[in-house]
């Protein structure tokens, strides 16, 4: 393994002292494609959120590109995928707006965008399927184009990590095709990925290793596990009644 | 129009431009971060500034900003927190804003016309001194918010995002929260702390109905701004109403205006081009 780009160690994170992680130790090297997989509620969405920075860690430590959370900003290096795109106040924003947002981590607040800017804009959307939308507002799009967009906004900074908080989920297939292409092609350039999923789909191939987070502690670390009981089915539709009593599988002991 | 010649229409008519033009430019980032009332808020504490000013015998603009600034940091601040009591302090805020002026005012040699003058606008009182202060604020506002567009936009649009893009984001929160209390101070003079929320976020709905993306909306809103606060002044003076209530009214109007002519044409369009049944997203479950 090359030189690590996310370190967490003894990781431990907690919302109004209910801890959600506790001790948690994750290694990510360049080139490495990590799935965090887990079900509901096991802090896999939290895991990311805390290497980003975006919930404090009350105890160990988190490491992005040999440098201290604390001390880190070179944020250009990252590029960040949140779940969904806010749906803020109404007031209608372009595909190519909400895209362009993402060149500001290499840009800087006071410099305006340059030729340099717009064609990594222009080949964002190309590598996911939506030049043709960019002059459309973002609130007419589908679920799965507006997923699309905020993928492009985090290619657009040209990043060398993407993070990626559960970009499959509720995702067209079409979609899930477009993203699994844009996300091959991030690798093969050499970038390194680390999403959050509820079930693979079309991204299993391109997982070179999986952690499964399971009541806040990594319960499995290296291959990507193959899915259990009726999860494995060819046509599974992954339906979840809210019934108390799951079958054993892949998330139950 | 023979009523412009007289210098004092003049200082109404241009104050009322520039802050026509600043005010929907502020107004656009906090109609995207859902906070359309805030304006409204830090109006009711700027009232306060007010009446500490008349007490004192300082000048109540200046002190007014100082007040405004402070309750619009402090509205941030319980924003920024996110904590579920967040919008009862802001109505201790606002309620304790409104109150504080209206007993320092009182307590002051003010009259209540002096009072009515800040809670409703006064445009044709308006000094060289007070126009150069409107100007200058309001020529500060117009360029940061224009210079900043596309942080301002990142931030009230995604703030999480925005943090992980390592923008300065307390810095630019900050920012709209002092903009806003400056907007708010030098528009009292034209439409009244009442009313000051109106034209921040009126042209602002208004534009939103028929443009597409954030910079034609922020420009139509600037348009539209103008527009209401030029007409606004003029129907005043032709029918002698109330400057301030007058561009408001305008500027609703012409909300209504856009909002029916955009329906009838939705509606026009969609009998004229008849269009096949868009195809529906594949279902995501299956429910039993």
């Amino acid at each position: 393994m090359t030189s690590p780009v996310i370190t967490v160690e003894h990781g431990v994170v907690g919302y109004d002292g209910r801890p959600v992680l506790r001790d948690i130790s994750l290694t990510v090297g360049a080139g490495e494609v990590v799935a965090i997989l887990g079900a509901n509620g096991s802090g896999k969405s939290t895991l990311i959120r805390a290497v980003l920075g975006l919930v404090p860690i009350s105890a160990g430590s988190v490491t992005l590109f040999d440098r201290p959370l604390r001390r880190f900003r070179q944020w250009a290096r990252i590029g960040y995928v949140p779940q969904r795109l806010g749906a803020g106040g109404g007031v209608p924003a372009t595909v190519r707006e909400v895209v362009a947002s993402g060149r500001l981590a290499r840009r800087g607040v006071l410099r305006p965008p340059g030729r340099a800017d717009r064609a990594a804009v222009d080949a964002a959307l190309r590598a996911v399927g939506l030049a043709d939308r960019a002059g459309d507002p973002v609130s007419t799009l589908s679920g799965g184009q507006q997923q699309r967009t905020l993928i492009a906004r985090a290619l657009a900074g040209e990043p060398e990590l993407l993070v990626l908080d559960e970009p499959t989920a509720g995702v067209d297939a079409a979609s899930q095709e477009a993203f699994a292409g844009a996300l091959r092609d991030f690798v093969a350039r050499g970038g390194t990925v680390l999403l959050v999923a509820h079930e693979l789909g079309p991204l299993r191939p391109v997982i070179s290793r999986a952690v499964v987070v399971h009541e806040g502690r990594i319960a499995h670390d290296g291959a990507v596990p193959d899915p259990a009981g009726h999860h494995a089915e060819p046509d599974h539709d992954h339906v979840h009644p809210h019934c108390y009593d799951e079958p054993a599988g892949l998330w139950s002991n | 129009m023979e009523l412009f010649q007289y210098p004092y229409m003049q200082r109404a008519l241009i104050g009322a431009l520039v802050i026509g033009l600043a005010a929907p430019a502020l107004g656009i980032y906090l109609v995207q971060r859902r906070l359309a009332l805030i304006g409204d808020g830090v109006g009711h504490v700027a009232l306060t500034g007010v009446g500490a000013g008349l007490l004192l015998n300082r000048s109540p603009v200046l002190v007014a900003v100082i007040a405004a600034t402070i309750g619009a940091i402090a509205i941030e601040i319980v924003r920024a927190r996110g904590r579920t009591s967040g919008d009862l302090a802001l109505a201790l805020l606002f309620y304790g804003g409104i109150a504080g002026g209206v007993l320092l005012v009182g307590l002051s040699d003010a009259t209540s016309a002096n009072l009515n003058a800040y809670l409703f606008g006064s445009l044709t009182t308006i000094s060289p001194a007070d126009l150069t202060t409107i100007a200058v604020l309001g020529a500060a506002i117009l360029v940061t918010m224009i210079a900043l567009r596309p942080a301002l936009f990142a931030v009230s649009h995604d703030e999480e995002y925005a943090r992980v893009s390592g923008l300065p984001v307390r810095t630019l929160n900050l920012l709209i929260a002092v903009a806003t209390a400056v907007t708010v101070t030098i528009a009292m003079r034209a439409v009244g702390v009442l009313l000051i929320s109106a034209l921040m976020v009126v042209p602002v709905a208004t534009a939103q109905q028929v443009t597409r993306g954030f910079r034609s909306t922020m420009a139509a809103a600037m348009a539209l701004g103008l527009f209401a606060a030029g007409s606004g002044v003029w129907v005043a003076a032709t029918a002698d109403t109330a400057p301030g209530a007058s561009v408001v009214l305008v500027a609703i109007a012409s909300f209504l205006v856009v909002a029916v002519a955009g329906g009838v044409w939705r509606v026009v369009r969609r009998r004229t081009t008849p269009t096949a049944a868009p195809a529906p997203e594949p279902h995501e479950v299956v429910l039993s």
